[in-house]
């Protein structure tokens, strides 16, 4: 190549370059930009016109700065100009400037679209291909509505250069990535997949890409391509060396185009035709033989160049996952590059061997290289191999050789570097279930993961490991005979505590009989940790203590002393100090009898899928830490979601999800906390601890029996307060008053769950007798209320909630008593009703609209033009949108006047994402609401509950 | 492919090549942290990395490093290939291509990995097609009217001298 030709001659952009990187220092080349920038400014501004080398030279120098990382605000209008010049160079600068400063100024892409326009249309092949470059460059919205009809027919066109035809295909591949929508099928497409066919191998290169990426979404439409794929692919392994000339890299014909045609075929299935099959076959075995001859050439390109086509060719076995001749031999194939020198090759063959193993017709044979792939995961250098090596291991791994693998990994954890520990403790926890015979193997080795790894221990983990000792009685006195070994240790990790405290809490009573783990020194061993241990392990052991208060009367006393102590009754922790305030008053006051009630130990979790596993899936890769972070915390929100039965806390502290878990055996048969403790009493005789689901199917013997309930009601009923519709937007309140009861409620709900507490309270002076709350509609097994409530008394009934499916109905409430020798008999509607199961959601306009568009089917809209019933206050109708349950979503409708919400019901089986929007007209005092969901029933619901609230 | 870096042992940026819209913000923020992972690896290591959600390829010519950020689905070793036959395209037009060729003529390297790879794709692997567009187009310069030598510019830094293809 000639000198002449490096540089167009541009000596100030090269003057000014040489300067930038003689300056010293940042300072010295910010002032030497600085300067430019001003000359440039000052030359861009000026009387005189400037002609085109200078402007290209100033413009290639705005290019340059930015290029450094600085910002360049001025000089597109210049680089514009440049586009429509004559000059190649100039425009080809311009384009540059475009390609990599692009603007979403609307102003500027119009121009820069009338220019590439232009261009388009010169049948010059060198513009047309500067132009092409730059829409595949920015590859905007805008340009594809202005071009994504013109380039197929440029690409398809008979008289169109191999070279633009090449830019065309890649171009339309940008803007179908971009907006598939703005890209017609028709024609063309059948004409583009001819093009496998083309005699250039560059244009077959390039449509090759474009075939596949509009097969993946279109794969009827280009079905033919897949036997034109597999004949010119058998050209191309069955040529010669030397035959496709300059498309031979380093004696391997063709190789891009190889792996492209591949990929291709990894759209489809395997081929139906018979001899279309058997060619494919047959490329595929010829590039697995091709695999074992002598090498053509030492350079590493050669067997790069080789082995890329053979590890797409291996990728396509899999794929098809049909033929277990191809699939044994594409494993030995890897088996061979585990073993071999070059670094790369035994990592592409662990992570290729990582899909073979899910294959049934390969996993036996992935499994012989066990040895090896340990090998590697002991003696690799390299931390991204051996993350290879564990992702193997875990993918090979069955019940034969579990036993085998878990160990290794917990082995190779001591050593493992930081970035990979948590993925390798989430991996061995699963095996370890997965694959557990024998309990007392899996207790083992979570509580060496712990001990080995402890920091990197999730919350998953360590809840998963409680929810399983729980659930097997068979293995719970090995498991507190562990933990309690364990915890000699003199520093043990706080996750071991938190394990140990919750096992001990529950079963130490299967070791006390072991006068070397006798009550006392179980609970001396536990308390001497707890100061070293953060505020949510400590409320987990003052909850530990109290249980066994319930298991070991003997040490009760001691506990007390604990408890009563000045650091816990007055320490600065609300959660500590109300928890130590509780247990003592709870220890001091209750019978033993309330006490086994209350302590009871926790019943069993219901199956469900392991958290972590879904944790794992959620991994991709080593992400940033606060992905995981963010991971990290809604698994665990998830976690309590679904824990049943669902723990409450008074206060919402950050700690919440923890405590929660750590609090469950009390909360669940005891109110919140905020109780005071005389109440805790009268509670305790009500432990409605069922999870009552709604059954939705009953909706209509409910409204009969609601009727005869009115017809049969006596003078109670006339002073009956319909409040039930003020609770839509609301949960506490007053239900019910008349001159004998009051009814009050309080509740909460989350997800597809809910509690609420009810409280009747007895407004006169006499007692009633007989007093029986019956739910109907509701399947609650429960302990009677107290059947006398004394005057002036107020007893309290909890009711578990869970939504089963989207509902009309409400429940019902019916009261039966004595009062003073009249029977009184009064039935309320429970307010629960759909939208309580709302969780609100954030989105940005787009999304909003978007997802609106998608809502558009006649059935899943409702809507509901009505009057105003209360003043139309815009901030009282926010508290009722929010209050409602869904997000209030600002500055999405472009009216500012109306209103836009947006949340998902959560059912115990679906979810399903609403959207509404109220627009309110204050001349006419109406109100216009629109709901939009995908199921018609519950955008009719929630329209008729929300219409009532304005 | 979703971006190529081109980066000095130092650390310094010499070309950024993106195939998917990214604001400049996070365009910076992906280049620090690749280039702080890359450059922290030693010599022996593999040419790939998970990184995010992508898969890393890079390699070292000399004192540069080329780096390919490509999707799950895509070739490793065919992406190595891509970087070399890009590094062989420059030594070709530049006549055996040094760091600095690439930072003065910064230009013509854009030119000419536009025409290797376009929206991300390999669009021509033959190598005398790639150079015969862009001999063309150097054909339609006005050589004679602006062609001041370069040689009388300094050039600093003795290390990015170094042939990046031997």
């Amino acid at each position: 190549m000639p000198a002449v030709s490096k540089g167009d001659g541009m000596r100030g952009l090269a003057v000014f370059i040489s300067d930038i990187r003689n300056c010293k220092s940042k300072e010295a080349e910010i002032k030497r930009i600085n300067k430019e920038l001003a000359n440039i400014r000052s030359k861009f501004k000026g009387d005189k016109a400037l002609d085109g080398y200078s402007k290209k030279k100033y413009v290639c120098k705005l290019l340059f700065i930015f290029l450094l990382g600085h910002d360049i605000d001025f000089g597109h209008m210049e680089a514009v100009n440049l586009l429509s010049s004559n000059r190649y160079t100039e425009k080809q600068i311009g384009y540059l400037f475009i390609s990599v400063l692009v603007n979403s100024n609307s102003e500027l892409i119009r121009l820069i679209n009338n220019a590439i326009k232009n261009d388009l249309a010169s049948r010059n092949p060198t513009f047309m291909g500067l132009a092409l470059h730059c829409i595949a460059n920015v590859g905007s919205r805008e340009m594809a509505e202005a071009f994504a009809g013109e380039i197929p027919k440029i690409l398809v066109a008979g008289d169109t250069m191999d070279s633009v035809k090449q830019s065309a295909a890649l171009c339309l591949l940008r803007l179908y990535r971009t907006s598939p929508d703005l890209v017609p099928m028709g024609d063309w497409t059948s004409r583009v997949v001819h093009l496998l066919n083309d005699q250039h191998l560059g244009v077959v290169t390039a449509a090759t890409s474009l075939i596949t990426t509009l097969a993946q979404k279109n794969p009827e439409e280009f079905k033919t391509s897949v036997s034109l794929a597999v004949s010119r692919l058998s050209r191309i392994v069955t040529s010669a060396s030397t035959d496709l000339q300059d498309y031979t890299y380093y004696f391997v014909p063709a190789p891009w185009l190889s792996v492209k045609l591949l990929r291709l075929l990894q759209c489809y299935p395997p081929p139906e035709d018979p001899a279309v099959r058997g060619r494919l076959t047959e490329c595929l075995e010829t590039i697995l033989n091709k695999a074992q001859e002598p090498p053509k050439s030492k350079k590493v390109q050669h067997s790069n160049a080789k082995n890329a086509v053979l590890f797409e060719a291996i990728s396509l076995i899999i794929h098809h996952d049909s033929e277990p001749n191809l699939l044994v031999r594409a494993c030995n194939q890897l088996g061979q590059f585990l073993q071999h020198r070059e670094t790369n090759l035994r990592y592409l063959a662990l992570e290729s061997m990582c899909t073979l193993a899910s294959s049934e017709f390969s996993h036996e044979a992935v499994k012989t290289h066990i040895e090896t792939v340990i090998n590697a995961l002991k003696t690799e250098r390299d931390v991204s191999v051996r993350q290879r090596a564990v992702d193997l291991l875990y993918a090979m791994c069955d019940r034969s050789n579990a036993q085998q693998i878990v160990a290794e990994m917990l082995n190779y954890l001591e050593t493992a570097d930081y970035s990979i520990r948590e993925e390798i403790v989430l991996k061995v926890a699963i095996l370890a279930e997965k694959y557990a015979v024998d309990y007392t193997w899996y207790v083992d080795t979570i509580l060496n993961l712990i001990r080995i790894a402890g920091d990197y221990v999730s919350e998953e983990v360590w809840y998963r490991v409680i929810q399983i000792v729980i659930n097997r009685d068979d293995v719970q006195g090995y498991a507190a005979k562990t933990v309690f070994e364990a915890l000699q240790a003199p520093a043990c990790h706080e996750n071991l505590v938190k394990v140990g405290g919750y096992i001990l809490g529950e079963f130490g009573n299967l070791i006390a009989g072991d006068p070397r783990s006798s009550p006392l020194i179980q609970f001396n061993l536990l308390h001497s940790k707890f100061h070293l241990c953060s505020v949510p392990t400590r409320a987990l052991l003052l909850s530990t203590y109290i249980k066994f208060v319930n298991l070991f009367p003997e040490i009760k006393t001691t506990i007390q002393d604990v408890l009563r102590s000045d650091s816990q009754l007055k320490n600065a922790d609300v959660e500590l100090q109300q928890r130590a305030v509780e247990y003592l008053r709870l220890s001091t006051i209750a019978s033993t009898d309330i006490l086994a009630t209350v302590l009871e130990e926790m019943p069993p979790f219901p199956e469900r899928e392991s958290s972590i596993l879904a944790k794992l899936k959620k991994k991709k890769g080593p992400g940033t830490v606060t992905d995981l972070e963010e991971i990290k915390k809604e698994r665990s929100s998830d976690m309590n979601g679904s824990a049943e039965p669902t723990s409450v806390n008074s206060t919402p502290s950050p700690s919440a999800d923890l405590l929660g878990l750590g609090a469950a055996p009390l909360t669940n048969s005891a109110p919140p906390p905020s109780s005071s403790g005389s109440l805790l009493v009268d509670v305790f005789s009500d432990s409605a601890s069922a999870v009552a689901p709604l059954a939705p199917g009953s909706d209509d013997n409910f409204n009969l029996s609601l009727k005869t309930g009115l017809e049969k009601k006596n003078t109670i009923t006339s002073s009956f307060v319909p409040a039930y519709g003020m609770f839509v937007c609301k949960n506490n309140g007053v239900l019910f008053e008349n001159q004998l009861l009051q009814i009050g409620l309080k509740s909460e709900f989350r997800q597809n769950l809910g509690r609420m507490f009810i409280f009747y309270g007895n407004k006169t002076s006499t007692q009633f007798l007989n007093f029986t709350p019956t739910f109907l509609c509701l399947n609650l097994q429960t302990k009677p209320v107290d059947p006398t409530v004394d005057g002036g008394a107020q007893v309290q009934q909890v009711v578990n909630i869970e939504c089963v499916s989207d509902f009309m109905e409400a429940p019902i409430l019916n009261i039966q008593f004595r009062y003073g020798g009249t029977f009184q008999n009064l039935s309320v509607k429970l307010p629960i009703t759909l939208n309580k199961f709302f969780q609100p959601t954030e989105m940005s306009s787009q999304d909003f609209f978007q997802r609106w568009k998608q809502l558009s089917n006649p059935k899943q809209e409702v809507q509901n033009i009505f009057k105003a019933k209360h003043p139309m206050d815009a901030e009282i109708t926010k508290a009722k949108i929010i209050g409602f349950g869904s997000a209030l979503l600002e500055e999405v409708d472009p009216n500012p006047a109306n209103f836009v919400g947006a949340g998902i019901i959560h059912t115990k089986t679906t979810q399903i994402g609403c959207l509404l929007r109220l627009e309110p007209n204050l001349q006419a005092q109406m109100y216009r609401l629109t709901l939009r969901t995908s199921k018609e029933a519950v955008s009719q619901r929630l329209c008729e509950l929300l219409s009532e609230q304005f | 492919m979703q971006f190529m870096l081109l980066f000095s042992r130092q650390g310094k940026l010499r070309l950024q090549k993106w195939y998917v819209p990214l604001s400049d913000k996070e365009k910076k923020k992906i280049t620090r942290e690749l280039v702080q992972t890359v450059l922290a690896r030693k010599p022996k290591m593999c040419s790939f990395l998970e990184w995010r959600d992508l898969k890393i390829v890079y390699k070292r010519y000399a004192s540069l490093y080329f780096c390919c950020a490509i999707e799950d689905q895509d070739n490793e070793l065919i992406t190595l290939e891509i970087i070399h036959r890009y590094v062989e395209l420059l030594d070709k037009y530049f006549g055996s291509v040094c760091e600095l060729d690439i930072i003065f003529n910064f230009e013509k390297a854009y030119f000419i990995l536009d025409e290797f790879l376009l929206g991300g794709e390999v669009q021509e692997t033959s190598k005398k097609n790639v150079l015969k567009a862009i001999e063309q187009a150097d054909l339609l310069q006005e050589v004679s009217k602006f062609n001041f030598s370069g040689q009388s510019i300094s050039m600093v830094g003795c290390e990015s001298k170094k042939f990046l293809f031997l």
